[in-house]
C-alpha cells in the first residue's frame, strides 16, 4: 500500500489485538474481542494520518499497539525502518524516545500531585538524559513551545483550564524530541474555541519540527482539517484508506458516506441528505460474518455475508473494503 | 406573553463559596415560544446547566437562585412550593441528561422505571401504566419493545439508554421537554437517529424545547433560537439564521469561525480562527463586559459600565456596544487577539 519506502515511517502489516471477552458477563470462557483485526496502512514521514470511526472501532487499540504499549497479537510494526516486534526491550526503549502519544484527556492523563515541570521533565528523567540544569532548561524551552509561560513549571495541574492542560501533555509528548506522535482524541474534550487553538498549535509543531501524526478522532471535520491522509475504521477493520480531500469529497464505502452524512453541519440552510443505517453497531466479540458493515448497510447482499472483503485501490492512493462499490481486478 | 410556553427574566444564580462568590447566573433572560425549540450554546462553565436546573429550581447547594422571574406556562414557578414544583417535574416540565446511565436506575428494568413514572404522575394503574410504557417505547423505536421494556440498563447500547431516557420524558406528555447535551455522549450515526426522532416527536407531542449544546451543527440543524451564553451571561440571542448568518457579538463571531468545517475543496494546512485566551473566573468577573480581555474589538468604554441587552433587530439582541460594527474587519481595535494571526502557541 506505500507507494515510496524511504517516506514511510510507520508501516503497519496485518495488525490483530484481540482481547479476552469478559468471562463471567457472558459466561463463554473463550470469546475474544476482536479489536483490531488484520488492518494494514502506512503513515509517512512528516504527515498527518487520521483515523476515524465509532466508539469502539479499534482506534485507541491500534494507536497503542503500534506504540507497543500493549502487544499485538498478531501483524507488524516497522518504524523507521526497524521491525518493533523484532527488538530486544533496550532496542524498543531507545525507540520509545521517538514515539510518544498524547491523550484525549487533559484532566486525568497528568498527576495532579506533581508540578507542571516536573510533570514536563519526566520523561528526561526516565531517560536519563541531560543534567539537572539542561532539563530545567528545556522545561521552560517546550513550555514556551507550547504557548505557556517559564512561571508555569512551578504550578499545579488543577491551576489551568483544559486547553492549557492540554498544552501541558503536549510539552510532555515533546520532551524528547520524538519524530512520531500518536494523538488520541487530543482535542475531543475541549471547548470549540479551544479545540481550535490546540489544533492550530499541533500544526504550527509538526511544521517547525517535522513532526509525524497518528490523529485518531471521532470528529471528523477535525480530522479532514488537520489530516493528509484518513483511514475510516469499522469494527475492528479499515473500509477505506485515502487522500484527505478524497475522503471527504469522494467517499465510496458505504459506511465513510452515512458517517459523513451524519455530521451536523453548521449552517441553518445547509441541505441535508441524511443516509440513515439501520440498526445498532454490532460487538467486536462476535463480528458478523463477511463484511463487518453488512448488518447496517444499505447496499448490502447475499454474498456480503461469505467473504471478507479486501481493500481495493479504486484510483491511485484511494483504497476500498467493499465488495459492491469495489469488486476486486476492477481498477 | 401568552404564546411564551416560558419566560425567564433576570435570573441569577451564586454560589457562596469558601473562596468567594460564584456568579454561574446573571441576569439571565429569555423566551421560548410554543412548539419551538430554543438552543442555550456556550462554553463549558458558562452557565448553561446551572440555568436549565433554576427552570426546574433544582440548583444544587450551596447554589441558591438570588433573583429572577420563571414564568411557565403563566405561573411563576418561583412562587410554587416545594410540593407544586414535584408534580411539575416530570409531567409538565421534562429533562433529559447526558449520560443516561446516571439518570437511569441500574437495579431495575427500564420498563419498570417508565411505568413507575407514569403510575407517580398519571394516577394509573399498573397493567395500564405497563401498556403505555410499551407503548411510548415503540414510539422512541426500541425495536421489540415489549421485550426490551425488562432489560436492564446495562444490557442496552448508548444510543437505547438515551431512547429510554426519551420514552420516559415523553411518558407524562409534558410541555417542555429540557435537553442538557442529549446525544453528546453518542457516535454521530446514533445521535443523527436521535435528533432526527427528537424532532419528529416534538412535533407530534406539540412539544417546546429548551435545547443545550455545544454543538453549532446540531444548533443548526434543531434550533429555531438560540442564545449564546458566556461567564454566566446570554451575550448574545435571536433566530437561528441572524445568529449564524450575522452574529452580532464578537463572542458568538469568534465561536463560529472557531469550528473546523467540511470544506469543498481541502483548503489544506489553513489556520483556524481561535479566540485567545481564556474565559475569566465567576469569582472574580471584571466590571462591565466579561469578553472586553479577549475581543478584538474592545474599546475603553467596554470596561467601564455594564452592558444592557442591545437590539440589533427584532428579536435579535446583543450585549455589545459595538454590536452595529461586529465583522468588520476595519472596526478591529485589537486585531492579534484571533489565532489566526498569531504564529505557534502564543
Ligand atoms: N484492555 C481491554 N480489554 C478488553 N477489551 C478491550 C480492552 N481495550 C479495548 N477493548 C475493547 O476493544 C474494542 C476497541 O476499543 P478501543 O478503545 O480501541 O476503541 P476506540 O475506537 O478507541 O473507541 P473510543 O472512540 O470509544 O475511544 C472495544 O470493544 C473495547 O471494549
Ligand atoms: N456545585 C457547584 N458548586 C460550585 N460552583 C458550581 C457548582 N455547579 C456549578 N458551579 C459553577 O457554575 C458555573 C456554571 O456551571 P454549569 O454547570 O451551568 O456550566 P455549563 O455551561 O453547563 O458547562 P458544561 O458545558 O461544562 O456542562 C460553573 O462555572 C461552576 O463554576
Ligand atoms: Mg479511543
Ligand atoms: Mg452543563
Amino acid at each position: 500500500m506505500t507507494a515510496n519506502e524511504n517516506g514511510t515511517l510507520v508501516e503497519v502489516r496485518g495488525l490483530k489485538k484481540y482481547f479476552p471477552a469478559g468471562a463471567a458477563l457472558f459466561g463463554v470462557g473463550s470469546d475474544e474481542v476482536k479489536a483490531v483485526d488484520d488492518i494494514s496502512f502506512s503513515v509517512r514521514r512528516g504527515e498527518t494520518f487520521g483515523l476515524v470511526g465509532e466508539s469502539g472501532c479499534g482506534k485507541s487499540t491500534t494507536g497503542r499497539c503500534i506504540l507497543r504499549l500493549i502487544e499485538p497479537t498478531a501483524g507488524r510494526v516497522i518504524f523507521d525502518g526497524q521491525d518493533l516486534g523484532a527488538l530486544g526491550s533496550a532496542g524498543l526503549r531507545r525507540l520509545r524516545r521517538d514515539m510518544q502519544i498524547i491523550f484525549q484527556d487533559p484532566f486525568s492523563s497528568l498527576n495532579p500531585r506533581m508540578k507542571v515541570g516536573r510533570i514536563i521533565e519526566e520523561p528526561l528523567v526516565i531517560h536519563r538524559t541531560g543534567t539537572k540544569q539542561k532539563r530545567r532548561d528545556r522545561v521552560v524551552e517546550l513550555l514556551k513551545l507550547v504557548g505557556l509561560e517559564a512561571g508555569h513549571a512551578g504550578r499545579y495541574p488543577h491551576e489551568f483550564s483544559g486547553g492549557q492542560r492540554q498544552r501541558i501533555g503536549i510539552a510532555r509528548a515533546l520532551a524528547l524530541n520524538p519524530k512520531f506522535i500518536v494523538c488520541d482524541e487530543p482535542v475531543s474534550s475541549l471547548d470549540v474555541s479551544v479545540q481550535a487553538q490546540v489544533v492550530n498549535l499541533l500544526q504550527d509543531l509538526q511544521e517547525q519540527l517535522g513532526l509525524t501524526y497518528l490523529f485518531i478522532s471521532h470528529g471528523l471535520s477535525v480530522v479532514e482539517h488537520i489530516s493528509t491522509r484518513v483511514g475510516i475504521m469499522y469494527l475492528g477493520k479499515l473500509v477505506e484508506v485515502a487522500r484527505s480531500q478524497d475522503i471527504f469529497n469522494d467517499a465510496q464505502h458505504p459506511y465513510t458516506r452515512a458517517l459523513l452524512s451524519a455530521i451536523p453541519v453548521p449552517d441553518p440552510d445547509a441541505r441535508r441528505k441524511r443516509l440513515a443505517l439501520a440498526g445498532d453497531i454490532p460487538t467486536a466479540i462476535n463480528p458478523p460474518s463477511g463484511c463487518r458493515f453488512r448488518t447496517r448497510c444499505p447496499l448490502a447482499e447475499p454474498r456480503c455475508a461469505e467473504t471478507e472483503p479486501q481493500m481495493v485501490e479504486v484510483k491511485p492512493g484511494h483504497f476500498v473494503a467493499c465488495m459492491v462499490v469495489a469488486p476486486e481486478g476492477k481498477k | 406573553m401568552e404564546d411564551n410556553i416560558l419566560t425567564v427574566k433576570g435570573l441569577s444564580v451564586e454560589f457562596r463559596m469558601r473562596a468567594g462568590v460564584v456568579k454561574a447566573a446573571s441576569d439571565v433572560g429569555f423566551d421560548i415560544e410554543r412548539g419551538a425549540t430554543l438552543a442555550l450554546v456556550g462554553e463549558s462553565g458558562s452557565g448553561k446547566s446551572i440555568t436549565s436546573l433554576s427552570i426546574m429550581r433544582l440548583v444544587p447547594p450551596p447554589g441558591e437562585i438570588v433573583s429572577g422571574e420563571i414564568l411557565f406556562n403563566g405561573r411563576d414557578l418561583m412562587k410554587l412550593d416545594s410540593e407544586e414544583m414535584r408534580r411539575l417535574r416530570g409531567s409538565e416540565i421534562a429533562m433529559i441528561f447526558q449520560d443516561p446511565m446516571t439518570s437511569l436506575n441500574p437495579v431495575y428494568t427500564v420498563g419498570d422505571q417508565i411505568a413507575e413514572a407514569i403510575e407517580l404522575h398519571e394516577r394509573l394503574p399498573r397493567s395500564a401504566a405497563w401498556a403505555r410504557t410499551v407503548e411510548m417505547m415503540e414510539r422512541v423505536r426500541i425495536p421489540d419493545a415489549a421485550r426490551r421494556a425488562k432489560d436492564y440498563p446495562y444490557q442496552l447500547s448508548g444510543g437505547m439508554r438515551q431512547r429510554v431516557m426519551i420514552a420516559m420524558a415523553l411518558s407524562c406528555n409534558p410541555r417542555l421537554l429540557i435537553a442538557d447535551e442529549p446525544t453528546t455522549a453518542l457516535d454521530v450515526t446514533i445521535q443523527a437517529e436521535i435528533l432526527e426522532l427528537m424532532r419528529g416527536l416534538k412535533d407530534d407531542f406539540d412539544l417546546s424545547m429548551l435545547l443545550i449544546t455545544h454543538d453549532l451543527g446540531v444548533v443548526a440543524e434543531t434550533a429555531d433560537r438560540v442564545a449564546v451564553m458566556y461567564a454566566g451571561r446570554i451575550v448574545e440571542q435571536g433566530g437561528v439564521r441572524d445568529i449564524f448568518h450575522n452574529p452580532s457579538h464578537p463572542y458568538t463571531e469568534g465561536l463560529l469561525r472557531s469550528v473546523p468545517r467540511l470544506t469543498e475543496e481541502g483548503m489544506k494546512r489553513r489556520r483556524l480562527d481561535t479566540i485567545e485566551g481564556t474565559v475569566p473566573s465567576l469569582l472574580d468577573l471584571p466590571r462591565g463586559c466579561a469578553f472586553a480581555p479577549r475581543c478584538q474589538y474592545e474599546i475603553a468604554e467596554c470596561t467601564q459600565r455594564d452592558i444592557p441587552m442591545i437590539t440589533v433587530n427584532g428579536g435579535h439582541g446583543s450585549r455589545c456596544i459595538r454590536a452595529d460594527v461586529v465583522g468588520d474587519e476595519a472596526a478591529k481595535t485589537h486585531p492579534e487577539r484571533s489565532g489566526r494571526a498569531q504564529t505557534a502557541g502564543i
